[in-house]
């Protein structure tokens, strides 16, 4: 019999009964985050069928997505649905007594840069949560996953959630990423390769060398951003720079406890005998700058490459979605990606509004300006990410350079708030999804890192960041 | 949730590959606080241009627009974990989705609301895709008990799904209540966990 693999680990650890002989089991699940926009109709449901939440304790209670950004912060909402939204998020936090970081909550950000911070999310968990991005945990060897409203109330209600066991894919990360290449380009390169449901029905193991290599917070951007490839859940065996990123956090163990805790965590790996459904391997080495051209994640090419003509597609649908794509985006087959004009630069999002993104896109903008005609804003991932960037200095190159420089939240991720494209406007977008209408009705978006969104917005167009700076790149 | 046993009308072809979450249901209907007026927002930017609909758009079409299954393509409800899409899709009268693969989080939202998805090979879905793109040839009968779609005046195709998951549709019962038979069993793994992770 082969060895198991941590995602198989995890899962083993955390069944409370199996419920069919095809894989079905009852999961434990340790945690969840929720926001104010997935979660109301599970509390509804809760309060309909007069029941409780079984654990109020291991959950927390976050206000990101409907947010205005705006730098003067106030707890009203600008609009009556959002405020009714967050309004019930605060009744629902007190009638079922679960902890709640508002607006003004000096703790308040984007949940999944949140959770970590607090400490809440810690290696050997199991976490699902009302937002697809939930996957981030697996960057601290916790198995992480979204989950509909349905399974939110089913998840209040039990602690549990009804599981069917995944597949696994190992994803083996090799070599050095070159100067300017950073952990979005890698798990863009992955998708691209793979195709947006590359992943789907498989839970996902990063590792090799680059991986090691790579920070906790590239590992998170992996993480959330493989999502896109269809991943359902996804692990990265913990080391010491998790232990590092943790120790100290609000709610991380303390003392002789944490010395328990951190010698278990570094035993959660696989297997070296662990047989994978899947396995492959790319060479960070190979990997450049990317950018998507179309409307799905997928659709991504080299800065230095050209848009795709369609046919080259193999087959009629994807050549017809590719169509498509190029006549939503408003692009033509065989122009040079880096000559196309944009009009708006976003950095921010659960996959790049960390500290580390904040520096890259400040190496970039420092003793530069945004080109004329584009308006350029960041949105930290929160208000702790805010303070420290405020504190390193950052905040005042991006206000030099003429970015706005914003509170807290989803943002223009997926443009609930005030943070929208007008029809036909085209960002550069350090996000996760490039989908018709995601930035505004009509609104055009090219994926790329936070470096590559700074670059963007200084010379007006898609630009290799490579041509921009040197040495002090990521 | 709504069982389903045996649904017979329309099906429109979508064939797309990858029509994400936000095609489905866009942003503009996600500020509820309840589930209703979803049916509006249901493809709302394909389905309408300046508030008026869109005669390209398929479901805009004669022998469309009463659809209660759509044959769709690959990676179904890719995206965003918004059960929006879900609630939006019944509401405009979609009682099933025919296709390849269908994403994670869409399909666990569809089954906890009655929403059937059928997963086949991808030239069984080309071939019906290419029927129901006459609204001569569109009217199916999907029968669960049997786990058939039936083509009126064609053939029947089989299709498989997992016993348990084909119990919870045909009885449309509450996942929560099911699982609450088991709260002792909860109870007693909740205790071994917190013993074997007294850091959580």
């Amino acid at each position: 019999m082969s060895g198991r693999t941590l995602y198989d680990r995890l899962i083993d650890a955390h069944v409370v009964r199996r419920l069919d002989d095809d894989g079905l089991v009852l999961l434990y699940v340790d945690r969840t985050v929720l926001n104010e926009y997935t979660s109301p109709q599970a509390f509804a449901g809760l309060r309909a069928a007069g029941r409780k939440v079984w654990n109020p304790s291991a959950a927390l209670m976050v206000v990101d997505h409907v947010n205005p950004t705006a730098a003067r912060r106030t707890r009203e909402m600008p609009d009556a649905d959002a405020a009714r939204q967050v309004d019930y998020f605060a009744d629902n936090a007190r009638d079922f007594d679960i902890e709640y970081f508002d607006i003004l909550d000096p703790r308040q950000g984007i949940e999944h840069v949140v959770a970590p911070e607090q400490g809440l999310v810690m290696p050997g968990m199991v976490i699902a949560a009302g937002d697809s991005h939930t996957t981030a945990y697996g960057a601290f060897g916790a198995l992480g996953y979204g989950i509909g409203t349905s399974d939110i109330e089913h998840y209040l209600a039990t602690s549990t959630v009804r599981y069917r066991r995944l597949k696994t894919m190992r994803i083996n990360v090799a070599g050095h990423p070159p100067l300017g290449v950073t952990s979005k380009d890698i798990v863009m390169e992955i998708i691209r390769r793979i195709g947006a449901d590359g992943a789907t029905g498989y839970a996902v193991e990063f590792a090799g060398p680059a991986v090691t290599e790579m920070s906790v917070e590239g590992r998170i951007v992996m993480s959330i951003m493989i999502v896109e490839a269809g991943a359902r859940g996804v692990v990265i065996a913990p080391d010491h720079k998790v232990l590092d990123y943790l120790e100290g956090r609000p709610r991380a163990p303390k003392g002789e406890m944490w010395d328990r805790a951190a010698r278990a965590w570094l035993q959660l790996r696989s297997d070296s005998d662990a047989r994978f459904d899947r396995e492959m391997t790319i060479d960070a080495g190979g990997v450049a700058p990317l950018v998507t051209w179309g409307t799905s994640p997928d659709q991504a090419i080299a800065v230095t490459d050209r848009v795709p003509d369609p046919d080259s597609n193999s087959t009629a649908d994807s050549k017809m979605a590719a169509t498509r794509a190029l006549a939503y985006m408003g692009l033509t087959a065989g122009t040079p990606i880096q000559s196309v004009p944009i009009d708006f630069a976003f950095i921010g999002s659960c996959t790049n509004s960390r500290i580390e993104d904040l520096r890259d896109a400040a190496r970039v903008f420092r003793g530069r300006h945004v080109a004329t005609g584009v308006r350029a804003i960041v949105v930290p991932g929160s208000t702790q990410v805010r303070a420290q960037a405020e504190a390193e200095g950052i905040a005042q190159i991006l206000i030099d350079a003429g970015v706005e420089w914003r509170q807290s939240g989803c943002s223009m991720c997926l443009a609930m708030n005030d943070d929208i494209l007008a029809p036909g406007q085209r960002s550069a977008s350090s996000t996760n999804r490039n989908f018709e209408g995601r930035q505004g009705p009509g609104a055009r978006t090219h994926l790329m890192s936070p470096a590559m969104v700074a670059a963007a917005a200084v010379t007006g167009r898609i630009t290799d960041v490579r041509d921009l700076i040197g040495g002090d790149l990521p | 949730m709504t069982p389903f046993h045996r649904v017979s009308g329309a099906a429109a072809p979508m064939t797309t590959p990858n029509i994400d979450t936000d095609v489905i249901m866009p942003k503009m209907f996600l500020k509820g606080v309840d589930r209703s007026g979803l049916g509006d927002g249901a493809f709302n930017l394909l389905r309408f241009i300046a508030g008026k609909p869109d005669p390209d758009f398929v479901l805009n079409k004669d022998g469309y627009r009463d659809a209660c299954f759509l044959v769709v393509g690959p990676n179904f409800g890719c995206g965003s974990s918004r059960e929006h899409a879900v609630w939006g899709l019944q509401q405009l009268g979609i009682r099933a989705l025919i296709g390849t693969t269908f994403a994670g989080i869409f399909n666990d939202n569809c089954a906890n609301n009655g929403l059937l998805t059928i997963s086949l090979d991808a030239a069984t879905v080309g071939t019906l895709a290419d029927i129901v793109a006459s609204p001569a040839s569109n009217r199916l009968t999907v029968d669960l008990e049997q786990q058939t779609v039936r083509v009126e005046g064609g053939g029947t195709i089989p299709f498989a799904i997992e016993p348990e998951r084909k119990q919870a549709f045909l009885t449309g019962r509450d996942a929560i209540s099911s699982t609450l038979v088991f709260a002792d069993d909860i109870r007693a793994f909740e205790a071994r966990h917190r013993a074997d992770n007294p850091w959580f």
